[in-house]
């Protein structure tokens, strides 16, 4: 028995070794660089920088985005995951036909994005051939907002998917043979069975959008900055990884504190989707 | 015999095309224990659910205690059903289930709270309120479901295969729960099942099912003594159905051998499924019976013996308290009135024909 125990053990060398080379030795050189200056010595500045005006409007600006691109995406996604749900095995080519764009390069969508939404671009050519106003969007928080939307709605809508089909018919019949209408069986029944989807699905949205610094800089020019172009800024131009890194730390609590509240919520791993 | 309480009337129904009911009619009477009995596939749970307003049929109606309630949405109709697999509301404690229908309606806190107590105590289950449907065994699961439903004081309780997910003793025991619970509340009880066992135990009326059709309509003394074809000889209980023909009134020969029978009324020579239950069979020495055979299996059962016998080219399945062994040469015979004749079914493909009442 103790063999064969010591056999499995084996077996996770390779990705124990993964582990350490890639996950806790970057992270320990995170905290490393995060909580020292220049010098080596340890100091907290690097962490409180955070509270310098510049630092925390652009953490505070990433919160706000994050916050209202992922409820867009729980309001879009929720009724298409309930019309997919619904559709049971047909459904099948739209969720493909669906993920299909999440195929596609990040980089490309989002550069996509620009060229639409371009001053002189696709949309506002369209639109000036109809006689129809201009929509400069390009460079402001908006467009920043729907990139996220467009990139990370399909991360919303699988969870609520996966939560949707698990309820069985036949208790949606039984709220219905107990007397409950539509409405009620939506608000007493599906809503609260599906939120462990939910919590999922607005983890998965709300995480990579706070961290997001590609579509802030394809879609939001220089002039807007979230808290992820900060730190990209540290280690790309200025050259200050002992910031970047504090404020990496920063950013990590509040994911941290993102995952806490969806592991209570889903304790079964029920909207999981990976 | 008291009032018509459900009625469907010419009911068809097909899935993707394909004919699950074809022109359905059966009346269900105020409180009566009615079971809808077939193999899978049969049509037995879509009628349940054309009557508790799951599905819409094609043609035909359903009228309750006289009113058209074919396009009634099921949240509008005076009966409750007890699903096949419980369909408990898991992210809800006992008692929110239970009480889930009486809140809907908007009943007061002290009328649930009493309504509640009185459904658990029903169904034996006094202080599992609290408890969640996850930490309840299948059993205790599927009383809930019942509880949950005649809280609502319905006039009919659908109930689709509600012991189909249970071990064989639970079964036994929740069979008479239901039948107390049936007399205690006094309301009709429509039953779906494929366990003939279930039909026959707790049944007033029996509808036996194939393919969409009703087979035939008894009491389970009925259907079991008096099957009127072939399909429900073979589905109720055990039986040798074995090829003959009709000499005249009261004569049957089959196997190559005559026997006199009771039944009269098919005419001279006319070709008939003969049904013999195991039990009817009975075993004598070689020369003391109609038909020499050879016992070729033999099993014991506990009550009785069950011996397979080579006789007259059929191997006849027999129900016996007295042993014979494998080999030993037996005589069988058969009461008259234990020789059940039949119609046989025009052609392979009308084995499920609608019979004429």
């Amino acid at each position: 028995m103790k063999n064969k125990k010591d056999r499995t053990k084996l077996m996770s060398g390779p990705y124990l070794f993964w582990a350490l080379a890639f996950i806790i030795i970057p992270l320990c050189m995170i905290f490393y660089y995060g909580l020292t200056d220049r010098s080596g010595a340890f100091t907290m500045q690097n962490i409180m920088s955070i509270a310098t005006a510049e630092h925390s409007k652009a953490l505070w600006l990433s919160i706000g985005l994050s916050l209202i691109a992922t409820l867009i995406c729980l309001l879009l996604g929720y009724p298409l995951a309930a019309i997919l749900a619904r559709m049971k095995n047909r459904s099948g080519i739209i969720v493909f036909i669906f993920i299909l764009p999440m195929w596609m390069n990040f980089l490309l969508r989002t550069l996509a994005w620009q060229t639409l939404l371009e001053k002189t671009g696709v949309i506002n050519s369209v639109l000036a051939a109809l006689n129809l106003p201009s929509i400069n969007i390009i460079n402001t928080s908006y467009a920043i907002v729907l990139g996220m939307v467009y990139n990370f709605l399909p991360f919303m809508v699988l969870p609520l998917y996966n939560s949707l089909t698990r309820i069985d018919d036949n208790v949606l019949n039984a709220a219905a043979d107990l007397g409950a209408n539509g409405v009620q069986t939506f608000l007493k029944i599906t809503l609260p069975l599906t939120i462990p989807g939910i919590i999922s699905g607005i983890t998965m949205v709300f995480v990579p959008a706070l961290t997001t610094f590609v579509i802030s800089k394809l879609l939001g020019g220089s002039k807007i900055l979230l808290i992820g172009n900060v730190i990209e800024e540290q280690f790309t131009q200025t050259g200050n990884w002992h910031l970047g890194s504090g404020l990496s730390i920063v950013l990590m609590v509040f994911i941290i504190f993102n995952m806490v509240i969806s592991a209570v919520f889903d304790k079964n791993g029920e909207g999981n989707v990976l | 015999m008291s009032k018509r309480l459900i009625e469907l009337n010419n009911i068809s129904k097909s899935f993707n095309g394909n004919l699950v009911l074809d022109e359905l009619d059966l009346y269900i009477r105020e409180n009566e224990f009615l079971t809808l009995l077939g193999p899978s596939g049969c049509g037995k749970t879509t009628t349940l659910r054309i009557i508790g307003g799951f599905e819409t049929p094609d043609t035909g109606s359903v009228m309750f205690n006289g009113t058209d309630i074919t396009s009634l949405p099921p949240n509008k109709r005076q009966l409750n059903t007890v699903f096949q697999k419980y369909a408990l509301f898991t992210h809800m404690n006992i008692e929110d289930n239970i009480a889930f229908g009486l809140k809907i309606k908007g009943k007061s806190d002290k009328y649930i709270k009493d309504k509640i107590e009185y459904a658990l105590r029903l169904v034996n289950l006094e202080g599992y309120g609290k408890r969640m449907p996850d930490s309840l065994s299948g059993g205790q699961q599927q009383r809930i479901a019942i509880a949950r439903a005649i809280v609502n004081e319905p006039k009919v309780l659908l109930l689709d295969e509600p012991l189909g997910a249970l071990d064989l003793k639970l079964r036994q025991d929740m069979q008479y729960e239901l039948i107390r619970l049936k007399e205690e509340l006094g309301i009709t009880f429509v039953y779906v099942t494929h366990d003939q066992e279930e039909a026959l135990t707790m049944s007033d009326t029996i509808v036996v099912m194939n393919q969409g059709y009703i087979q035939q309509i008894g009491t389970p003394e009925d259907i079991y003594n008096e099957p009127e074809n072939a399909f429900v000889a073979d589905f109720i209980g055990d039986s040798n159905i074995i090829d003959g023909i009709m000499l005249q009134d009261e004569l049957v020969m089959f196997l190559g051998t005559k026997f006199p029978c009771v039944d009269t009324g098919f005419g001279t020579n006319k070709p008939v499924d003969v049904v013999i239950r195991p039990e009817d069979v009975i075993l004598s020495p070689p020369e003391r019976g109609s038909l020499n055979g050879v016992v070729t299996h033999l099993i014991f059962k506990g009550v009785h013996y069950e011996m397979e016998v080579q006789a007259g080219g059929y191997e006849w399945l027999v129900h016996s308290t007295t042993m014979y062994p494998v080999g030993a040469e037996v005589g069988l015979s058969v009461d008259p009135f234990n020789i059940q004749i039949m119609n046989k079914p025009a052609s392979e493909d009308e084995e499920a024909v609608s019979i004429e009442e």
